[in-house]
């Protein structure tokens, strides 16, 4: 029997499969496919103070092996969230995660104080890389002042276990996984998406309506690793990679780079049982190679000796 | 009614012209009750830069054969490799997704419109009224003569106008333009085809206090609601066209 939990801090999931913010919608969508509670956790749709009602249509393009988006994070607003959604969703036998979002630091403290309040929810993902938001978002993700900022002042008033989901749009990660780290981040998530563009030659206008959007998919994903590798080189706390995981063999690259964790993104909306069918494969390959647990083949390239 | 993940078979593809072609799928479980207006989500394999499934609205539904069809245009290279499926060749589905076009009452005079690939869902939803005694009458727009498909399935649910572009065949114009749309005075009209198209439908039917329902074909990449990519403003805030459409009524559109 092959052990594949790992923990976070105090933290203890079940397995390293999770999904992706804004992925995953609140789980409940993928009920008809799975049993969610099967997975290591969900991260559920990132969340605001305020309903935010996203960016306009279009918001979506396909690219070479992946696409791109501009949602925007449309969600109704954390209010909402606490008194219909976590109710029908706090009964998973997984941890769910909320990915908290917002314009200005003080939308975040307000947000991380919110969720601290919820019983069920043991952890928060602190979304500094959102790149189709106008303000906050990236801009904090991409500015080591701010980064700085924003994740001590949620770490002040958040006592359960704080994630910050990284940018990859930025020069050199190791700084931002420096940053969490020393911030008091338990764990850092990466990568975000690549900001990006596409145009339509007919109508010759840009593909989505705010131009720029972010690519996710296979196509990001020797990127995300990359990023994934170099980060967790860098830093003592558990590293989650996201990044174009379509397989199991795509998340045990990310294993052996330096991942504690993984989270499956845009692959559920190709395959909506791509979380549990790469949970299996993970299993399957580690009993292959006669491991005792998932520990054994995090950064498991990066040992010498 | 639950969804479910599904490979289906291909048993028959129809081409229908250059641009249209209907495959008939054979699934590997039988089939839950379908509603006019739901769709499928069709994985493409074998074309790498198709990397999302393609919606297509369900075109008829053979329970007795445990078949659905699906009409397809032509239009890029999912469809392109779709055209290219034969007998016996497996296609994996998500199903069925979305809302469904509204039961009308007893006695209401209905028109059904389409517009190209847009009158995909219009045959199930014709056969289905027709099954519930009612009798609608159906009015197809295309560019010309050539393009016209399915006129004489149509033809068994309802009378059938027609109008083309050029004036090939039918009355020369838009649908909108069709002489039928002041002749008689309709209850109820739905109408799926290009956008242009629909925004006009519903303009007339608004002007008219016509209850008109459409079917959006908005891009999107999950169809179960979870990617929140395929959204039309609407008054109740923007919604997802893949589970609270693709079927909208006209007056809840921001339009």
């Amino acid at each position: 029997m092959v052990d594949l939990r790992f923990s976070i801090g105090s933290l203890q999931f079940k397995n390293p499969v999770l999904t992706a913010s804004g992925t995953f919608g609140y789980g409940s969508e993928f009920d008809d496919f799975m049993d969610v509670s099967k997975l290591g956790g969900i991260i559920v749709k990132g969340t605001t103070m305020e309903p935010r009602e996203g960016n306009a249509y279009p918001r979506m393009a396909e690219t070479p092996s992946g696409m791109l988006n501009a949602v925007g994070l449309q969600n109704k607003g954390i209010d909402y969230f606490e008194q219909q959604i976590y109710p029908r969703i706090s009964g998973y036998d997984t941890n769910v995660i909320v990915n908290i979002n917002g314009s200005y630091i003080e939308d975040y403290v307000a947000l991380a104080e919110r969720v601290s309040r919820l019983g069920k929810i043991p952890a928060i993902e602190l979304n500094i890389s959102c790149p189709n938001v106008k303000m906050g978002g990236m801009a904090f993700g991409t500015n080591p002042v701010s980064a700085r900022e924003v994740i001590s002042a949620v770490r002040a008033v958040f006592p359960g276990i704080l994630i910050v989901k990284l940018s990859p749009n930025v020069t050199d990660i190791t700084e931002f996984a420096h940053i969490a780290e020393e911030e008091g981040a338990d764990s850092i998530s990466l990568i975000n998406t690549l900001v990006g563009m596409s145009v339509d030659i007919k109508r010759m206008i840009p593909a989505l309506s705010t131009v720029t959007g972010g690519l996710s998919g296979p196509a990001i994903k020797p990127v995300a690793l990359r990023m994934v590798w170099q980060a967790a080189r860098a830093v003592k706390i558990p590293v989650i990679g996201i990044g174009g995981i379509m397989t199991a063999s795509d998340a045990i690259e990310f294993f052996l780079a330096g991942a504690s964790a993984i989270q499956v993104g845009t692959a559920s909306f190709i395959d909506p049982q791509a979380a549990v069918k790469i949970l299996q494969g993970i299993e399957e390959y580690l009993i292959a190679g006669r491991f005792t647990g998932i520990g054994d083949i995090t950064g498991l390239i990066n040992r010498t000796g | 009614m639950p969804k479910r993940i599904e490979d289906f078979k291909v048993v028959d593809n129809q081409k229908l012209n250059n641009d249209f072609f209907i495959l008939e799928l054979s699934g590997s479980s039988g089939l839950p009750q379908l509603k006019p207006g739901q769709f499928v989500q069709a994985k493409v394999e074998g074309s790498p830069e198709t990397f999302l499934r393609r919606p297509f609205s369900i075109h008829d539904v053979d329970y007795e054969r445990n078949t659905i069809k699906l009409l397809i245009q032509v239009a890029g290279k999912g469809t392109g490799v779709l055209s290219g499926l034969g007998t016996g060749d497996v296609l994996n589905l998500i199903y069925p997704l979305g809302n469904s076009f509204s039961l009308p009452t007893e006695g209401e005079r209905i028109l059904l419109v389409g517009g190209g690939c847009g009158v995909a869902p219009l045959l199930f939803l014709g056969k289905y009224l027709k099954s519930h005694g009612l009798s609608p009458d159906i009015l197809l727009g295309f560019r010309n003569s050539a393009r016209i498909i399915e006129q004489e399935e149509y033809a068994k649910i309802g009378r059938v106008y027609l109008t083309t572009e050029d004036g090939s065949e039918g009355e020369k114009g838009l649908v909108t333009d069709h002489p039928v749309l002041s002749e008689t005075e309709y209850d109820r009209i739905f109408c799926c085809g290009p956008d242009a198209m629909m925004r006009a439908v519903a303009g007339y039917a608004a002007k008219r206090g016509i209850k008109c329902e459409v079917s959006l074909e908005n891009l999107m990449a999950c169809g179960i609601g979870a990617c929140l990519c395929c959204v039309v403003a609407t008054v109740n805030g923007n919604q997802c066209t893949c589970i609270d459409g693709p079927v909208f009524n006209i007056n809840d559109l921001k339009w």
